[in-house]
């Protein structure tokens, strides 16, 4: 069943990633450049979209709040976030877009996989080290969210209810994208 | 059935407009939530790692007396050696959902027949600022993916994970993602790719 369902939705990911053109490089490149933000509207609305339909479903009890899963905040993940940001910019592919572009049949797509599995084995090979660093400084008391989500195991940094205000950002969030301009740049 | 034609054929044929593309990509999202999990990919470069580590050192991953497992590796033995148990066991369901990843995008590409042969080695906005070197282009991306890999590890997590699901769970730790990734990726993209020194 947990197989099925990681085909389903595994699947399902890399056809949408391929058909809305995140896998192409030339679109996350001139999004980046703010020539075409097309991309990015897309990712905001889905964003908003899925946060909306998740909110809604846990507060209608359709939804399982136990299937959340909340990533830790520390100094690293800003950091982390710079160093992917400019490998992400160079090349114009992220981990998840290009496997998906290396399948589509992109050559450098798939040379980048390789650069990826080496930067991750450095990666373990320096965790003890990174461990001991000020990088894994904990921020904001790491798992946690903005608001206060009934029945989930993650905290809020405000008391506000949590799965409203997930709601609200949802609504934010397919707003901006609707508003943002195509083109913020002419291209030269 | 005509509703479902033209779904189908939105879904295959068209090209996508933001709002079209946003609603099939968030629905992805959610069904993953609804269903399972929130989505993450990057995780599964270091299972693959682990997976080849292993084969060329057997002492990598091993399993003690009492049946646990554990690594020579701090990084796979960490949390309960969660990633050696993942490693040693790939038919678990983040490791299919990555394969899976790579069936779909595939299928999606041969239904709009592949990638344009001049696609295949450099994007278009490589070729106006670099000219066609396949070869730089590969270095560059071989060089682009170590640091994204690395990255994504000291952050937690990727695009996929950390910004995308991040974000949608109004996770603290997505903003702060999201703020360092772009605070560097538009500056870089924009001087890498900057157009005014364009050979052409």
């Amino acid at each position: 069943m947990n197989i099925f369902l990681a085909l389903l939705i595994g699947g399902l990911f890399g056809f949408a990633l391929d058909r809305v053109r995140a896998s192409n490089p030339n679109y996350i490149i001139t999004m980046l450049k703010l020539e075409n933000l097309y991309l990015m509207k897309a990712i905001l609305f889905a964003i908003g979209f899925s946060s909306t339909l998740m909110f809604a479903g846990q507060m209608l009890g359709l939804v399982e709040v136990g299937h959340m899963s909340v990533k830790a905040s520390y100094f690293g993940v800003v950091l982390g976030g710079i160093i992917l940001g400019v490998g992400w910019a160079i090349s114009g592919y992220c981990p998840g877009t290009g496997i998906a572009a290396a399948a589509s049949g992109r050559v450098d797509a798939m040379i980048f996989i390789l650069g990826g599995l080496l930067g991750a084995f450095v990666y373990m090979l320096v965790f003890d080290q990174l461990m001991d660093s000020t990088v894994m400084n904990s921020l904001f008391g790491g798992k946690v969210t903005l608001g206060t989500i009934p029945s989930s195991k993650f905290e809020g940094i405000f008391t506000i209810r949590g799965d409203i205000l997930g709601i609200v950002l949802g609504f934010v969030f397919m707003f901006v994208a609707y508003k943002l301009p195509e083109k913020i740049l002419k291209r030269r | 059935m005509h509703l479902i034609i033209r779904i189908l054929n939105t879904l295959i044929m068209e090209k996508l407009n933001w709002l079209k593309s946003g609603i099939i990509l968030g629905s992805v999202f959610f069904l993953a939530v609804l269903l399972v999990k929130p989505i993450g990919v990057s995780t599964q470069f270091v299972i693959l790692d682990a997976i080849i580590g292993d084969k060329i050192n057997p002492e990598l991953i091993t399993k003690t007396g009492d049946g646990k497992i554990q690594s020579t590796n701090s990084y796979l033995n960490k949390s309960g050696a969660k990633y050696a148990k993942s490693a040693i066991q790939p038919l678990n369901y983040d490791f299919i959902f990555v394969i899976a990843l790579a069936i779909g995008a595939f299928i999606s590409s041969q239904l709009r027949n592949g990638v344009e042969q001049s696609e295949k080695f450099f994007p278009k906005v490589w070729n106006d600022k670099f000219g066609k070197f396949a070869n730089k282009r590969l270095l560059v991306t071989f060089v682009s993916g170590f640091v994204v890999l690395f990255g994504a590890r000291l952050a937690g997590g990727c695009t996929s994970g950390h910004m995308m699901s991040g974000l949608m769970q109004t996770s603290i730790s997505a903003y702060l993602f999201a703020l360092g990734t772009f605070l560097a990726a538009i500056p870089t993209a924009m001087i890498v790719y900057n157009k005014s020194t364009n050979r052409k």
